[in-house]
């Protein structure tokens, strides 16, 4: 949809995006520490990547498909907090952990199940947004 | 102090994967997310090395908490992984999408092991 606002300087989307990402790390280092037993299973970035997931479906559509949200709304919220928040390489970490314990099935079922959370999460996501928000039909 | 570390290495992380994905799409014109592919498999090596580093118990809390929890962290991204899939799919790109979960996959845990391993036996 076209935007009614003017497009931001290149440094304030830089500076959304550290801010975001600082504050989504920090959101995902304390969701850690709720669990610090280490010999635990991996449920703390599984966790992390199905919420955050499901969390830029809704966004996504609503600033792209509902809403006319300020232009720096996107990189804030999206690519910083939940880009910040979510974390490739701690679910990469995780699937090391669990094969240096030993742990070869936990681990294979770890991999595959958080790409089958994570995809349903985001599709879920962004479906119960464009049923939720009132706009146009989904295209 | 550690909540400092996180938030310094988040920034940082989040700001970079934002000027990556940018330099990589400006020079890759397909609808194929190798900007987010890049910064992945980037981050996953990284923290391959620290991990690596670390079964020697030579990389200290501050640094673990600064390059790994955070940099690392949020240079890489889960969330906008599996949103660029789902475009693809929605886009009719279905084989695109499943191609880029494999290889994201593949290559980001292949990575972080690979990495932790050539680091650990130093």
């Amino acid at each position: 949809m076209p935007s009614a606002h003017p497009t931001p300087r290149r440094g304030s989307v830089v500076a959304v995006v550290a801010l975001g990402g600082g504050l989504g790390a920090l959101a995902r280092y304390a969701v850690g520490l709720s669990t610090p037993d280490p010999d635990a299973l991996p449920w703390v970035i599984l966790a992390v990547n199905t919420v955050g997931c499901a969390g830029i479906g809704v966004l996504m559509v609503a600033v792209t498909e509902r809403w006319d949200a300020h232009p720096l709304v996107r990189p804030f919220l999206g690519i910083g907090v939940l880009g910040g928040f979510t974390s490739f390489s701690a679910y990469a970490f995780d699937v090391h952990h669990l094969l240096e314990q030993g742990r070869t099935i936990i681990a294979a079922l770890y991999l595959a199940g958080t790409v089958v959370a994570a995809m349903t999460a985001v599709w879920a996501g962004a479906a119960a947004a464009r049923r939720s928000f009132p706009g146009q039909a989904a295209p | 102090m550690s909540w400092l570390w996180v938030f310094v290495g988040g920034m940082a992380g989040a700001a970079a994967r934002y000027l990556v994905d940018h330099a990589v799409k400006a020079r890759a014109d397909t609808p194929f997310p190798w900007g987010t592919l890049t910064v992945n498999v980037l981050g996953c090596a990284i923290l391959g090395v620290l991990t690596g580093l670390s079964a020697h118990g030579g990389v200290p809390e501050a640094v673990r908490l600064t390059l790994g929890v955070g940099l690392c962290g949020a240079l890489t991204t889960y969330s906008t992984f599996s949103y660029e899939t789902l475009t693809l799919a929605e886009a009719g790109e279905r084989r695109a999408a499943v191609v880029n979960v494999l290889v994201s996959v593949a290559a980001g845990v292949g990575a972080l092991l690979g990495a932790a391993a050539l680091a650990g036996s130093w």
